[in-house]
């Protein structure tokens, strides 16, 4: 075989490869789409956080601003601690709102923040204190129930 | 009974020897695998060529035949959850995660693990690894070592051709045959997948199928009983253990890179 043929066919083949690589990581993988700039950390404190997991997005009016990072069970308060990096382009108050959301009736859950009115923002490695649980669907399912009941009880006096 | 016992032990011994005579040849490969790095162009280059260039339109027309059922049958099922936005989702992750990896590595060894097998078998059945050891020229580094490094480097190639070409088949299916909206297509799969772990431990992957299809086809070539029955012998077990060897490892690496989300 001609050595100039094996040179321009392993050329040919490591360009369509490499080719391929890019499109997974940049159309598929979407690489570069979404960066994280100077990210700082944000804690918050939940009493149910669901099924929240790590890499989960955190959005503000929808839009993603950052991602959690840590997920572990607090002991001193007996609750659950989320760790999340924010975008150092987006500051908000001190009084923000942290909800966990789901996108959709039954999709991925989502970190949601609302700001206050506070004029002083948060800092990296500041606590949210107002958080809001997921909610669960058995006990709203069972509050309803428990509900209709005791309006069955009251009918039938 | 005493009988089958004891041929119960040999078989066990030399299954355990053979192993064992793999790893040395492992070893021995990699230690005389300078001439392969040192003369690049002269004899890994061939070999990338036979194993990659030669393997491209069947990983291509398998990709794009996988990736276009997955749109069909992702769509099929999908759609009867109402959620049939996430076809690409379906199919990126497929690909990219398994499928791409899998068949491409499974299809790389039957493709050019054979002809690497049969290379080596039928030039040892015909003394010429003897005649080149005769004549000061190491078979291990002039012969073998260059279609082994070859395979590993065409193999993680070949399997991100077969994904991209297997996202592009469902994309066809999907988008531009069936109608789903190309813009949600996209965008769920871009949520979906991340690159560190969904795109990089599939090329981890695809690099070590590679290693183990190059390292058996080499191997059975080297060690195949020096007949024409000896040879086509060889080159059974090269496809038998290879697959084996590929889904084994699959199984493993994925506990292992996966296990996060369970």
């Amino acid at each position: 075989m001609n050595r100039s043929t094996i040179d321009l066919g392993v050329g040919v083949f490591v360009v369509i490869g490499i080719v391929a690589l890019l499109f997974l990581s940049l159309k598929v993988g979407n690489l570069g789409g979404e960066k994280i700039q100077q990210p700082y950390q944000l804690h918050a404190r939940f009493d149910n956080i669901g099924g929240l997991k790590v890499r989960a997005p955190v959005k503000a009016s929808g839009v993603l601003v950052g991602r959690v990072t840590d997920i572990r069970y607090d002991t001193e308060h007996f609750q659950a601690s989320v760790t999340f990096s924010v975008d150092g382009r987006y500051a908000f108050s001190r009084d923000t709102f942290a909800t966990i959301n789901t996108a959709g009736l039954l999709g991925e859950q989502y970190v949601a923040l609302k700001p206050g009115g506070d004029e002083q923002n948060l800092k990296s490695g500041d606590t949210i204190m107002k958080t809001q649980s997921a909610m669960v669907l058995e006990d709203m399912i069972g509050r309803f129930l428990f509900d209709k009941a005791s309006e069955g009880a009251q009918g039938g006096k | 009974m005493r009988n089958a016992v004891s041929r119960l032990g040999a078989w066990a011994i030399n299954a355990v020897w053979r192993l064992g005579f793999a790893a040395r040849f492992f070893f021995g490969l990699l230690a005389y695998s300078g001439q392969s790095f040192r003369r690049f162009r002269g004899l890994t280059m061939r070999e990338i060529y036979m194993s990659g260039v030669l393997s491209l339109l069947i990983i291509m027309v398998s990709g794009l035949f996988v990736g276009l059922v997955l749109g069909l049958q992702g769509f099929e099922t999908l759609q009867r959850f109402g959620s049939s936005d996430a076809l690409g989702t379906l199919v990126a992750l497929s690909l990219t995660r398994e499928l791409g990896p899998v068949v491409a590595g499974l299809l790389f060894a039957s493709r050019a693990g054979t002809a690497v097998t049969a290379e080596i078998g039928l030039m040892k059945t015909t003394e010429q690894l003897k005649a080149m050891d005769m004549m000061a020229v190491n078979p291990v580094s002039r012969v073998v070592a260059p279609r082994f490094w070859g395979g590993v480097f065409a193999m993680p190639l070949l399997a991100a051709l077969f994904s991209a070409m297997g996202v592009f088949g469902g994309w066809l299916i999907g988008v531009v045959l069936i109608g789903v909206d190309g813009g949600s297509f996209w965008s769920q799969m871009q949520a979906a997948v991340d690159f560190r772990y969904d795109i990089v431990n599939g090329v981890i992957k695809s690099f070590v199928f590679g290693v183990a299809v190059s390292l058996i086809a080499v191997f059975e070539g080297w060690d195949c009983v020096p007949t024409a029955e000896g040879i086509s012998r060889a080159i059974t077990r090269t496809v038998v253990s290879s697959a084996l060897a590929i889904l084994a490892l699959d199984f493993v690496l994925t506990s292992f890179m996966f296990r996060e989300l369970s």
